[in-house]
């Protein structure tokens, strides 16, 4: 049976993970290639790295760090953050990743998502969408896409965009609620359910992760593939391993043991 | 030495790099005569069925059935095990290999595709592959076209009905999964290809 998955997610500043680590027994805590690995000792399906770093010198160090990590890493290891241009994309796939998730560059220029589904594959072309519900619904439309890290609002309606993303060849969906993001409160499940049933693509849900009821909500009402955390230890359980067999004990079908 | 064949489709990176954590001796070719004299041939595959075809006019495709014919361990992962078969709906113009019976088909509409993320394995079959690997093992897949269940099948997988996982034949074997990115359990299939007899 196919199993919904638990992605663990490190945000990445010039080779250093900046927030999120209760790990022990490492001996840089603020590694992301160790960390990754202890993640995947650990169980989680995959890693993403977010790159939140702002500067060119910290984007080269970046490209090492994945090299670095993919070596003894044997799951799949994505990165999002920063990917401007098919270029971009291309070198951090060199440098070891599986897949590249884009987000501003896709709104700005939709034909980057064909451009890295031919070249890489749609296997490798995740669109992330950072969605927040807007005050009046537009056409049936509930939520808007944002961009910059969720600072800037777009014109574009969140279900739609998530099918352009697919009609052009993205592999994935990452959705990021920024209403629930941060806040522990659970994910949003209205959200997540509606761009899933719009799409026939998997889909990762993303923001306020608080507790495990949260992931069984999201993999049942919210019809959520996978669930991404940034901070998985935060949620009053000691490991991801015992995070996935409270899931399985709900129902919900996880990869586990590992 | 284990010839990666490169056919400037896929990331063969991730392959190379699981095989030299192993300490097994690879190299990634495009040259003929290289996989024509490999110990072992592996052709990974993520991408579009059509790339095979470049091959066919390459030598790579002629190059891969001799070594194959001699009796060299030959591993195709993903595409690669969907072009041992005889044709994919993908690119229908492209033919496979033909060394196991019957053409690749995309999951039914409806089904969430590409079929992606961790799945279990049914043994069907005594396999030398998966030697050490158990029943309902969990493997990661990410793909669109699935080879269909034949006589030489020795796993299967569950989604929207049951695929080929794992082929073996003689010196011949297939997986649609990514052992690469199967956590140990992915390296255990990789080194039982690498301590097959050459």
């Amino acid at each position: 049976m196919l199993t919904r998955r638990i992605i663990a997610c490190l945000d990445v500043d010039g080779g250093r993970v900046v927030k999120g680590t209760r790990f022990v027994d490492l001996r840089d805590a603020g590694d992301p290639a160790e960390l990754a690995g202890a993640h995947a000792r650990a169980g989680a399906d995959e890693i993403v790295f977010l790159d939140i770093a702002a500067t060119h010198q910290a984007r080269g160090i970046l490209i090492e760090t994945v090299r670095r990590t993919a070596r003894e890493l044997f799951i799949p290891l994505t990165v999002g953050g920063g990917i401007r241009t098919l270029d971009d994309a291309g070198a951090v796939f060199e440098a070891g990743c599986d897949k590249v998730s884009i987000n501003s560059a896709a709104v700005k220029d939709p034909t980057l998502i064909t451009q890295i589904a031919e070249r890489f594959g749609s296997q490798a072309a995740i669109v992330a969408i950072d969605a927040k519900r807007m005050e009046e619904p537009i056409e049936g439309e509930h939520w808007r896409v944002y961009v910059a890290g969720g600072r800037i609002p777009t014109e574009r309606c969140v279900l739609a965009w998530a099918r352009e993303a697919e009609a052009r060849g993205a592999g994935e969906i990452l959705l990021t609620s920024m209403d629930r993001d941060g806040t522990g409160s659970g994910f949003d499940c209205e959200l997540t359910a509606a761009v899933a049933e719009a799409v026939s693509i998997p889909v990762i849900a993303s923001g306020g992760a608080g507790t495990v009821e949260h992931f069984l909500d999201v993999f049942r009402q919210g019809k959520a593939d996978a669930a991404l955390a940034a901070s998985i230890f935060h949620f009053g359980i000691h490991d991801i391993g015992e995070l996935k067999q409270r899931i399985a004990a709900g129902g919900v079908p996880m990869r586990w043991p590992c | 030495m284990i010839s990666i064949v490169n056919y400037q489709a896929s990331n063969l990176r991730s392959v190379k790099k699981a095989l030299d954590y192993l300490g097994l001796e690879a190299e990634v070719t495009m040259d003929p005569e290289a996989v024509r004299r490999a110990d072992k041939v592996l052709l990974p595959g993520v991408g579009h069925f059509a790339a095979t075809g470049r091959m066919d006019c390459t030598g790579l495709r002629a190059a891969i059935a001799e070594a194959v014919a001699r009796g060299a361990p030959f591993l195709g992962i993903c595409v690669g095990l969907q072009w041992i078969f005889a044709a994919s709906e993908e690119a229908p113009q492209v033919p496979g290999l033909g060394l196991f019976p019957g053409v690749c088909r995309r999951f039914p509409a409806g089904a969430k595709v590409p079929h992606v993320g961790w799945n279990s394995l049914e043994i069907a079959a005594p396999s030398r592959l998966l030697a050490g690997v158990e029943a309902g093992t969990f493997v990661y897949f990410t793909h669109s076209y699935r080879a269909p269940v034949c006589a030489h099948t020795v796993a299967t997988t569950e989604y929207e009905g049951a695929f080929t996982a794992a082929v073996e034949r003689d010196n011949v074997f297939g997986v649609q999964f990514h052992p690469e990115k199967s956590g140990e359990v992915g390296l255990t299939i990789l080194r039982n290809f690498g301590a097959l007899p050459c």
